[in-house]
Formats: C-alpha cells, structure tokens, sequence
C-alpha cells in the first residue's frame, strides 16, 4: 500500500494530477484511430489540455519539494500512484502498438463519467484553502468547459442513436460504473484534505454530482448510476496490473537515463 | 465539329490563357479534367498522408521522454491531423462533381489506389527518429509545401498557408529533440547518429524520382505545367541537401554518404543514389511498414464503422 503523506495539499495532488495523467495517456494512445479525422483533432486536443493539467499538478508537488515533475510523472511504480481505477483501464483489446481494437463506446462513457466528475472537483477547488490549488482550478476550468461539452454532445448522440449505438454504450457505461467507486474518493486521507479544506467533502461533491448530470440522463432515459464501495482503492495504492503496464510505456525512454536531459 | 468540341476547345484556351496569367482558380471554376484529376491525385494524397504520417510519429507520443516533450509532440501530431482534414475538404470539393466523396477516398486508401507518402512507410525505432521526423521529415516537407505556395488552384495555396506556418513549429520541436541527444550523452548521440543512418535513404525518396527514367513514373510534369509547383523533384532534392547538411554536421553527425560532396562547377550537390528498387516496393505498398500501417488504418476504420452509421442515422 501506498505511502499517505503529512500534508494533506500532497496527498490531495497527487490523486488530481495521477488522474489527469492516466486519462491524457489513454487518450494519447486513441491517437489516430478516432471514428473519424475531425474527431481525432477535438480528441488530442483534449488529451493535450489534460496532460497540461496534470504538469501543473505535478510542478506544484515539484514546487513542494516532492521532487521534480518530470520524475513523479514517469518513474513512481503503480503502488505509489493515487489515480482511480477507472482512467487506468486500457482503450480495449490490444496494444495501441499492435493492432488495438479499441472501444468508441466505452471512451465517451468513460470520458463523459470522468469529465463530469473533475469538473465538480474543479468548481470546489475554486475555493480551495489552498492558494495555489484554487488558482490552477480556475485555469483549468476554462478549457474543461469545452471538454465537458465535447463528452456530453457524444454521450447523448451514441445513446439516442441507433439499437446498436445504444446497446454498446449501455454496456460501456455499466464497464465505467463498476470501476467508478474510488473516483470521488479521497482514500485513507479523506479527512485531513476535507478538514484542511481543501476541497468539499466526498459526499458532498458526489451529490452534487447526481444533480448535475440528472437532466443528461434523462434525455438519454437511463437512471442516473450509483457507485458501489470500490474494490481496490486507487486513492490508496490498490490498482490493477494494467497501471504498471501502463507506466512501462509512458516511462520507456525517460527510465533509460534518468540524469539525462531529454 | 460539334458545337459542345468546340465550346470545349474555347474553355480549354482560356483556362491556359488564365493559368499562364497567374490567374488563381477556384473550386466552381471551369477546369480541364487533366487539371482536376491531377490535382485530386496530388492533393488527396496529401491530404491522406498526413493522416497516414500521425501513425509512425504516434507510436512515440505515450512513450516522450518529459511531460514537456510529451505535450510537444502531442500538439504536433494533432497538427497533423488537422492538416490531413483541411487538405481532404479541398480534395472532397474536387472530387464532387465525380460524384465521390471522402468514404471513397478511405476506400482507395485501403485498396492500394490511393497511396500514402513513401516516407510514411519506414519504421520508427526509437526516440531519436522521433525526434528526426520533426526535423528533417518535416523540414523536407516545408520544401516541398513552400514550392506549391502559390499554386494556380486558390483553395490548395490557401490550406498550404496554414500548413506551413504549422510545420516551422514542427521543424523547431524536431529540432530540439534532435539537439538536447546530440548534446547529451554518448547513448544520446549514438541514438541520433543511428535514426539518421536508418533514415538518410527515406530522405532522399522523400522528393520522388529525379525523372521518370529512374522508376518510370513521375507526375511532375503535368503539376509544373499547370503552375501547380514551380521546381523539378530534383531542384527540391539539392535545395533540402543545401539547407540541411551543414546544420547535420555541424551538431557533430556523420551523413552515411561518402561520396557526399559538393560540386562547385554544377553548383550541385553529388550522393550516392538511394536504392530506387526500394521505392518501387514503397509505391507498391511494399515497404518496411506499409501493411502494417494500412492495416491498422483499416481495423480502426472498420471498428468505429458503427459510429459513422450511427451519426448519419441520427442526422438523416
Ligand atoms: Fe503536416
Ligand atoms: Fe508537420
């Protein structure tokens, strides 16, 4: 299990920054084999801004004396990450290397579950305690809106589409739900970040959540999900062999020389 | 002779009245058939080689060193992309008329009618032929872009505006990978000094054939006739040698070239001719990666084909 720090501002970018990174790296592994080529372009610009926001995360573990970005990003094992389940997954079947067979369905419902999450974190660190959470927060939500807009056009669309649009999406979406339940979690140091606080309550933000997605299920007719008590914690080091593997990728050539200048 | 020969024959003299004066054409001016179907065949291979180059520079996007290099060459490739979608609108206004549209051209795509760059048919080995790509791949291509700036089809030179402001963005972010190995460590260098010996070859290709005696085919012609590009494969080739060999050695590389040398008399530069049997495999879709690359296209097109159907069902 993971190591839980002193300060709860650590603990709690860690879990934002981790997300961020593991979504974008499975963005960037859609790369080219989006449905179609205006999608691919409104895809990688998404996958870009979201590993922008995990660099700003990661300089400000870096400004905390944590060590440097570039090495929290790439070289912590998978017991030492604090992202949740859900952005670990892989696309589908296959490397994106070799002959990927990747799921459309189940990288909007993915993303869709996944944007409308961070934005409600987002919108609470707009208040955060913590100065410099609360500015990057506002940052990030400009460009978030965007992404949220993105999600939300493709979600509905897939859903009221056709028999077979709809079947797969209702299947990708149960796939997102059962690995949703450390997504609004803060893990072991769940009541050091919200007494800080640092940002609302676990509650609180997972409420708010139900209400803001309410009128998009709604017109898509499926009842608004209900995460259950996570299986392994993502927030606390517990992850899935697909986590290391996906760390082996992204660190494949930064791990060959780490003094070096890239 | 009928009246619609004739009237033909009119059209024709005063579409070369208006190319010989610089007249620029646009996408619902009358054309002669030889001047749109070359510029299809020009401008929808472009346009799907854009495409087809996200794939061998995608490969290394998870895999760039710092979060820095990271959002580089994401940002690049997504650059990419977006150019192969600007061009395919310019081709898809082209091609209406023939009644096709960009279903088709995925279709020539993946039956081998339609190619793809040759450069975009080698492999990618490691980080230093990602770096390379940007730099040389991308240099070599703002050569050939620049030379058609100003080509007689408006909607063409305008996509190849945007185009090029993009790719010296590409050069510099090629470039600085190129140099942060060439000044790093010996494993660094060595990784630089072994993509430009496995690249060098694609380099040259990269212009095409000097003239159609080198493989039997060149499409030059017909392009600098109707003022489409101005140079000659060739003058493209010297101007990219003259250009880049003194900023590769001057970063301490070695061209694997050692006829290498530069003619004062012709004022040309003098190499070794690559290997134009393996450029032939290339327009064959023979090449290094080519299956591979063409397959991964087509797995991915078939696999989101439920997608498209979707969209359009949803539309109609
Ligand atoms: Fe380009
Ligand atoms: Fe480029």
């Amino acid at each position: 299990m993971t190591q839980k720090f002193e300060n709860p501002v650590v603990e709690l970018l860690f879990q934002l920054a981790d997300d961020d990174y593991l979504f974008s790296y499975r963005g960037s592994e859609w790369l080219g084999l989006a449905p179609h080529i205006e999608e691919d372009v409104a895809f990688s610009s998404i996958t870009q801004d979201t590993m922008g926001h995990a660099t700003v995360y990661y300089r400000l573990l870096e400004g905390l004396g944590l060590g440097a970005a570039d090495s929290l990003a790439h070289i912590r094992p998978a017991a030492e990450r604090k992202n949740s389940i859900l952005v670990e997954r892989p696309n589908g079947e296959g490397c994106y290397m070799e002959n990927p067979r990747y799921d459309w369905a189940y990288a909007v419902a993915r993303s869709y579950i996944y944007t409308t999450a961070k934005k409600i974190k987002i919108d609470s660190l707009k208040s955060s305690s913590d100065q410099s959470l609360a500015e990057a927060a506002v940052k990030i939500s400009m460009e978030l809106y965007y992404h949220l807009l993105h999600w939300k056009t493709w979600f509905v669309q897939l859903f009221n589409a056709t028999e077979e649009a709809r079947n797969r999406m209702t299947k990708a979406l149960e796939k997102v739900v059962a690995d949703s339940g450390d997504l609004f979690s803060f893990g072991d140091a769940a009541s050091e970040i919200t007494n800080a606080s640092l940002i609302e309550s676990e509650q609180v933000l997972l409420n708010r959540w139900t209400e803001y997605v309410k009128p998009v299920f709604e017109t898509i007719k499926v009842a608004v999900p209900t995460f259950g008590k996570p299986e392994r914690n993502g927030r606390n080091g517990e992850h899935t062999n697909e986590l290391q593997d996906a760390i082996d990728t992204m660190s494949e050539v930064y791990a060959t020389d780490l003094a070096a200048a890239w | 002779m009928t009246a619609d020969v004739l009237l033909e024959k009119d059209l024709q003299a005063q579409f070369e009245e208006r190319i010989a004066a610089g007249d620029k054409i646009e996408a619902d001016d009358w054309m002669p058939e030889e001047y749109r179907l070359a510029l299809i065949k020009l401008i929808s291979m472009h346009g799907i080689s854009e495409i087809m180059g996200a794939l061998p520079e995608k490969e290394w996007v998870p895999k760039a060193p710092t979060l820095y290099r990271k959002l580089g060459i994401m940002a690049k490739v997504q650059d990419e992309m977006g150019h192969g979608q600007l061009l395919l609108r310019v081709a898809e206004d082209l091609i209406k008329p023939l009644g096709k549209n960009r279903e088709d051209l995925m279709q020539d795509l993946f039956a081998g009618r339609l190619k793809f760059h040759n450069v975009f048919h080698m492999a990618t080995k490691s980080w230093g032929d990602a770096g390379l790509i940007g730099w040389l791949v991308d240099g070599a291509a703002i050569i050939t872009q620049t030379n058609m700036l100003n080509a007689s089809y408006a909607p063409y030179a305008r996509a190849l505006q945007r185009i090029c402001a993009e790719e010296v963005f590409h050069a510099q972010h090629g470039e600085a990978i190129i140099l942060a190995l060439a000044e790093g460590t010996e494993k660094q260098k060595e990784m630089v000094q072994d993509a430009l010996n496995r690249w060098w070859e694609a380099l040259l290709f990269f212009f095409g054939p000097p003239s159609s005696d080198t493989t039997g085919s060149t499409k030059q012609d017909i392009t600098i006739k109707y003022k489409i590009r101005i140079n000659t494969n060739e003058e493209l080739r010297q101007g990219f040698l003259s250009k880049y060999i003194p900023r590769i050695q001057s970063i301490g590389l070695t061209i694997p070239d050692p006829t290498l040398r530069f003619d004062e008399e012709t004022q040309k530069w003098i190499y070794q001719q690559p290997n134009w049997e393996n450029f032939k495999k290339i327009q064959r879709n023979e090449g290094p990666k080519s299956q591979e690359r063409l397959k991964l296209r087509r797995t991915s097109y078939d696999d989101t084909a439920w997608v498209r159907e979707a969209l359009s069902a949803q539309i109609g």
